[in-house]
């Protein structure tokens, strides 16, 4: 496997050019690099609908030096599954001879809810591919409005806070977990501040032989309200909050990784999900005393799951 | 030597495709389609095909994942019908955009609701401002050989467009009758290797396929989609003409039953072109001077050759096995547009027929033509409704 130090990284090709139009201190540009890092062989790659597609593909441009597809928002999986399916045919005929690593890239929305079926059925049938959510909680390329992935309380275009709302109602859908229960060979959560957990992970995924799925937390200044150059901090603070912890599944077998582990191991410290609430203005109207509750909830949730995934990683 | 075998018209469809044995197959179970991905799924397991049979979790990823397989420079093939390409909808006209040309059976059927699973359509007619070629079938024969030339049309370098072969849901799905066979080498021979154009897994030339266009390139686009329509009925002749040379068998872009010296012509599709023949046969016996058309293809339309057929004719009947339910029967307009242009512009009569199984026989047909020529019928006649 490639090294990982920079020096050697560096050298990788570049296959998501400089030049596209993604906003200032969007983290999908980084992810996506992180993950193609992942890649030793040649990678194709497929976008479903959404920010990274729209800012990458302008006709009559491209930020993409590897083979490249786009069909529509909910169906990254089976467009993925459909190279895949067609290099096997090929590579079966001696007409591709080489290796191919293919990647899909899709938003929440694409991913926790339109595109969840298509999904659901491409890691059933076990495509050799690598499906990574770049999470960044909400529909952001229409314009910030709730995903399933959207977290209780934060503040969307069609979860306004007003008079008798604290924002959006319900917690975020573990998706994570629904994609370990397909039993697929490799799952993970990564966060792009660390970049030497994801960059492993992404190896890791493409050498799993089989369906692979990763979770990116993709920081969003737009919807979130944060400052363009915080990105990597807010991706380091969801991780030190345990609101994103770093975790991965080996055929079952959980375990935590990065800053998570040490976490776990009493190595470091859990910071309260307080901080990751006061450092974005989707969530500054919770700070109003009535609306305490929300917050008191949202620290018991992400307790809950952190816990449970503790005794996960103890199995 | 060619045979003669008894079959239906899926398991001919299957039949077609396995001699062609296609790189890639996604598809998904509905009624009256399934027994073609059943059968063509029996030839996988036992290895009778080397296609990669994927059996996907709808008709929306069957598509999609036929789509990039073929943009990836793989032959593929599918095959759905009704509520089937109803749900696959959003990526037909995706899949003609992006040029790849993947072929597709449609068996077909009413479109919900009420549930029907009957043969009309409604299927094939909400997906033809899609940008597909269409090409429809009257017999388990035609359905069989428009298989085999579909690839030819659709994947010509000129054309690169996906096809629909349309066959009547369960009048041809379901009938078994006496069909002769081309060779499985014939088949290969005449479908020929597949080369595609900018195959996507070409590492060596990455391409972008399926970019985003703005108002500057979208329409471009969409025009040079036109032009390859228009190439396509050129090809679609070429290809026909060499069919004839293999089997014998002689197809048009329109084709004619008596219509030369007939002063009523009707325009039917699909099976109905073979109830409408006997129809007319009948009416010619008793002295009213009939004949009967069915446009092979549907995409691109066969304007010209239509206009020609509708020249100097006193009246001609329309009959749609579906309804835009506000307007008339979504291939009236179109033949009406076909006649604009003649000197004399015969009287236009439309006949909605047949909707979601609805009988569809001879006697129907003989009293609908009869009220033309006995000048008594209305501009759009529901045959057979119950009121």
């Amino acid at each position: 496997m490639t090294s990982l130090a920079l020096k050697d990284l560096q050298k990788l090709p570049v296959r998501l050019t400089s030049g596209h139009r993604l906003c200032a201190g969007c983290a999908e540009s980084i992810i996506a690099k992180q993950i193609l890092m992942g890649s030793e062989d040649e990678v194709a790659v497929s976008l479903s609908t959404g920010c990274f597609e729209v800012s990458t593909t302008v006709f009559p441009y491209t930020s993409w030096n590897t083979p490249y597809i786009h069909t529509a928002f909910g169906n990254g999986a089976a467009t993925c599954a459909g190279l895949e399916t067609a290099y096997n045919a090929l590579h079966k005929k001696g007409k591709i001879q080489e290796n191919i690593n293919f990647v899909n890239f899709a938003g929440d929305g694409a991913t926790y809810d339109i595109g969840l079926q298509a999904l659901s059925g491409a890691m059933e049938r076990g495509h050799r591919m690598l499906y990574v959510c770049l999470n960044n909680e909400a529909y952001m390329n229409t314009g910030i409005q709730r995903s399933s992935a959207t977290t209780i309380g934060a503040q969307t275009t069609t979860s306004w806070p007003g008079s008798v709302s604290s924002g959006k109602k319900e917690f975020s859908k573990d998706l994570t977990q629904i994609m370990v229960a397909h039993n697929i060979p490799y799952v993970a959560q990564v966060s792009p501040h660390n970049w030497r957990d994801t960059v492993t992970k992404a190896q890791k995924a493409f050498n799993c032989g089989g369906p692979a799925f990763i979770n990116a937390l993709s920081p969003c200044p737009r919807g979130w309200r944060f400052a363009s150059d915080q990105t990597i901090a807010m991706a380091k603070l969801g991780v030190e909050t345990c609101v994103w912890p770093l975790f991965e599944v080996v055929d079952g077998k959980y375990e935590l990784t990065g800053e998570s582990a040490r976490i776990a191991d009493g190595k470091a410290q859990k910071k309260p999900v307080m901080d990751w609430i006061t450092s974005q203005g989707r969530y500054k109207h919770l700070l109003q005393d009535k609306w305490e509750p929300v917050i008191e909830q949202m620290q018991a949730e992400v307790d809950r799951r952190w816990n449970k995934l503790i005794k996960l990683s103890e199995l | 030597m060619p045979q003669d075998i008894a079959i239906n018209g899926d398991n001919a469809v299957a039949l077609a495709w396995k001699q062609i044995d296609p790189d890639v197959c996604a598809a998904y179970p509905i009624t009256p389609q399934t027994i073609i991905v059943e059968k063509f799924a029996e030839y996988v397991a036992n290895a009778e095909v080397s296609t990669e049979f994927v059996c996907v979790e709808s008709e929306h990823s069957a598509l999609t994942l036929c789509t990039s397989s073929a943009s990836a420079g793989a032959r593929t093939f599918t095959a759905t019908a009704s509520q089937g390409l109803a749900y696959m909808w959003e990526m037909l006209p995706i899949t003609a955009a992006m040029r790849v040309p993947l072929i597709m059976a449609v068996a077909n059927r009413a479109v919900s609701g009420p549930i029907n699973i009957n043969n009309d359509h409604g299927d094939a007619m909400a997906a033809r401002d899609c940008g597909w070629l269409m090409l429809f079938s009257e017999n388990v024969q035609e359905a069989y050989d428009m298989s085999i030339v579909a690839p030819r049309i659709a994947e010509h370098h000129s054309v690169q467009l996906p096809c629909m072969v349309n066959l009547d849901g369960f009048v041809l799905t379901h009938a078994i009758e006496r069909m002769t066979m081309v060779d499985t080498q014939d088949v290969k021979n005449f479908v020929g290797e597949h080369q595609p154009l900018y195959p996507l897994l070409d590492t060596k030339h990455p391409v972008s396929h399926g970019n985003m266009d703005g108002p500057d390139y979208y329409y471009p686009h969409k025009y040079q989609s036109v032009q390859a329509m228009l190439k396509a009925l050129e090809v679609t002749r070429e290809v026909f003409k060499e069919f004839k040379d293999l089997t014998g068998r002689e197809y048009h872009l329109v084709e004619e039953y008596r219509c030369d010296d007939a002063e009523y012509v009707v325009v039917v599709l699909g099976s109905s072109f073979g109830t409408m023949k006997a129809t007319v046969d009948m009416l010619r016996e008793s002295g009213i001077k009939v004949g009967c058309a069915m446009p092979r293809i549907f995409r691109p339309w066969p304007m010209e050759d239509l206009a020609k057929m509708m020249e100097g004719k006193k009246a001609v009947i329309v009959f749609d096995k579906h309804l835009s339910i506000g307007s008339y029967g979504p291939m009236f307009p179109e033949v009406v547009a076909a006649a604009s242009d003649l000197e004399k512009l015969p009287k236009m009569y439309n006949v909605i027929y047949g909707l979601g199984g609805a009988d569809a026989t001879v006697a129907g047909f003989e009293k609908s033509l009869k009220a033309v020529v006995d000048g008594k019928a209305e501009k759009i006649h529901y045959l057979g409704v119950r009121l």
